[in-house]
């Protein structure tokens, strides 16, 4: 097991540009002794917005990491609009992650639209453990397709988008439903969740919900699970398939 | 000399800084971020007989400084918090605790209380009659006078540690309410638990916490609960414990000097989770700034100006 860290620190943006319709990459420099797991989310302090914002780990090093965060309010505009030299707060090493020493067989990762951003992290991970994988990635249209060469870099990569511009015409749970594979990490809208999770297969979803602390003080992110009630935020956002309860 | 010691009934604080309940988990939690032991105390969740879970999500809305929450008394039960969460607790945290009591009924308000009573680390019981998000208990009970004069008559007739009673600010008139508690024998009063309010999606129309109505809480709420310390102060000789929206130490020295003998830090906990550290540490200079050498000194002064 990795050791797990929580931290408070101000992070730098050195770099943040659009990477596809309403979606940019933020780059924070920052120290990153805190370890970060694939799956864990940081929780930055935004100015103008009360409640800070949990976006995950999308890639990092010992000096910088990498968000990306797609514009959907006003906390993720403000963020689209910092420049580089901006110092955001943050609150670091937050949720359980994904336990990729879990997986066995063929391992498929499972993304849609921004969901995508925390499985890349979690690629990497599984290429330097040598394991068998692929991605399935889905996007509403081709013009919010992003990281998809950083993906094929890694692995096969599948792509799925509602017009079929780019890749295949449909779902991710279309691709699924022709593929052979054991396992999956999955990450995205709820409903691709809940499609994904009705397959059947072993796996690790990555939960959302709106959140007022980001580290277990509230009880604000609370979901029902197979285990009794757990809080995304410390308890997750990572569960089992069998955890799990779709409404 | 402590400057910053304060008394409630008896129970010696060395500061007056309280986390307040349901912004702190069960204090645990922060013991990652920082040496909990330099609280003043710690209110614990609000605990009800049985195990909830609590309301629907979205719980969670944001407005301009402020929040929206409607949680619903999600907790394990009193049976649990007594045998797994305070037990936790005291590895990190030495000193004694507040219990915060919720019910549906008044039998479950004196039960849970009699469960809490037997405990050696709680200095006192705080008695939520206020909450805004179950439909059954708190609120109801908080909102007339006659109800909450006879919940704490109860109360007294059962346990021996001090009973605070934590008030509702949506109330006609709080004053009366106040006064009603401390006549029927409460040791103290928390002013106050959170507004009402909700929060509008633009786009739908939709009111984005579930229960459409929700607590109202943070910096926004500030301006309130003063008001509320400071209409009380006079009409009561028991201590007041004041919270809402404070933030920052000059926010402790405000609500001390309307009245409040402690205060509670809340929502500011969820943004920082250091808030109360900072707040403790600042006050010794915020102090000098403004001349005061014992924070004792200006409990109720702005009455006195
Ligand atoms: C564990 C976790 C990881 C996340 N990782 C990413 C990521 O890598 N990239 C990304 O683009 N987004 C991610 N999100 C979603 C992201 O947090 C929201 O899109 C963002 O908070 C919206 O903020 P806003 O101010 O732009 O929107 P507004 O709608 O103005 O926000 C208002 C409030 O609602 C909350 N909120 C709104 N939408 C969501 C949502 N979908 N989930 C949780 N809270 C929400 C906000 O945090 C804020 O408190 C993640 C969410 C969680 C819980
Ligand atoms: C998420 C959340 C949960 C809360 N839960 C409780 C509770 O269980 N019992 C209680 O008496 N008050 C509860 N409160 C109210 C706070 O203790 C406090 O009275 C209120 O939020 C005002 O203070 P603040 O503005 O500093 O947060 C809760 C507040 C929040 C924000
Ligand atoms: S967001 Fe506060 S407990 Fe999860």
């Amino acid at each position: 097991m990795c050791l797990k860290m929580k931290k408070m620190a101000d992070f730098k943006v050195i770099c943040n540009r659009q990477l596809a319709h309403d979606t940019f990459l933020m780059t924070l420099s920052g120290k990153v002794d805190f370890h970060p797991i694939p799956g864990q989310f940081v929780n930055i302090k935004i100015n103008g917005c009360y409640l800070r914002r949990p976006i995950s780990i999308c890639d990092f090093n010992d000096h910088s990491i990498n968000l990306i965060y797609k514009v959907v309010g006003q906390g993720t505009k403000i963020l689209s609009e910092a420049n580089p030299g901006t110092k955001f707060n943050l609150l670091c090493g937050l949720g359980n992650g994904f336990q990729p020493h879990l997986a066995s067989g063929r391992i498929v990762l499972v993304g849609g639209g921004v969901g995508a951003a925390p499985l890349y992290n979690l690629a990497r991970e599984l290429k330097a453990r040598n394991a068998n994988f692929c991605a399935v990635l889905g996007w509403r249209s081709a013009d919010q397709v992003f990281y998809a060469e950083e993906f094929a870099d890694l692995c096969k990569t599948y792509i799925a988008t509602d017009d079929g511009k780019i890749g295949e015409r449909g779902y991710v749970t279309d691709i699924l439903k022709n593929s052979s594979y054991d396992y999956y990490f999955a990450c995205g809208p709820y409903q691709m969740l809940k499609g994904v999770h009705s397959l059947g297969k072993a796996g690790q979803i990555s939960l959302e919900e709106r959140m007022g602390c980001g580290f277990g003080a509230c009880m604000g992110c609370s979901c029902r699970t197979a285990q009794g009630s757990k809080r995304i935020c410390v308890d997750g956002p990572v569960f089992f398939d069998d955890e799990v309860i779709f409404k | 000399m402590n400057r910053l010691a304060t008394n409630l009934s008896g129970w010696q604080l060395e500061n007056p800084v309280i986390a307040a309940s349901g912004t702190f988990g069960f204090g645990h939690e922060f013991a990652s971020w920082y040496d909990i032991n330099v609280l003043g105390s710690i209110s614990l969740k609000g605990t009800t007989k049985k195990p909830r879970f609590g309301n629907q999500t979205p719980r969670i809305a944001e407005c301009r400084q402020g929040m929206l929450n409607a949680i619903g008394l999600q907790n394990p039960g009193v049976g649990v918090v007594i045998s797994t969460e305070i037990p936790k607790l005291r590895e990190t945290f030495k000193k004694k605790i507040i219990a915060n009591v919720a019910g549906a009924t008044v039998e479950e308000y004196l039960q849970v209380a009699e469960c809490f009573d037997q405990v050696a680390e709680v200095a006192l019981l705080e008695i939520n009659l206020s909450c805004p998000n179950v439909k059954e208990g708190g609120l109801a009970f908080g909102s007339s006078a006659e109800s909450v004069a006879n919940i704490c008559k109860e109360l007294k007739k059962t346990v021996k540690k001090p009973v605070y009673i934590k008030l509702s600010p949506n109330v006609t008139d709080i004053v009366e309410i106040a006064t009603a508690a401390e006549a029927a024998g409460a040791d103290g009063l928390v002013l106050a638990n959170t507004l009402l309010g909700m929060v509008v999606d633009t786009s739908s129309g939709k009111p984005i916490v579930s229960c459409g109505i929700a607590g109202f809480s943070g910096p926004a709420i500030k301006p309130v609960a003063l008001a509320i310390v400071y209409r009380v102060f006079p009409k009561v000789k028991i201590p007041i414990i004041g919270v809402g929206g404070i933030a920052n130490a000059a926010d402790v020295i405000e609500f001390m000097s309307v009245g409040a003998t402690a205060v509670q830090v809340g929502t500011q906990n969820l943004i920082d989770p250091l808030a109360c550290h900072n707040i403790i540490t600042e006050l010794p200079a915020k102090m000098d700034q403004y001349g005061i050498e014992k924070l004792s000194d200006i409990v109720g002064r702005s009455h006195r100006c």
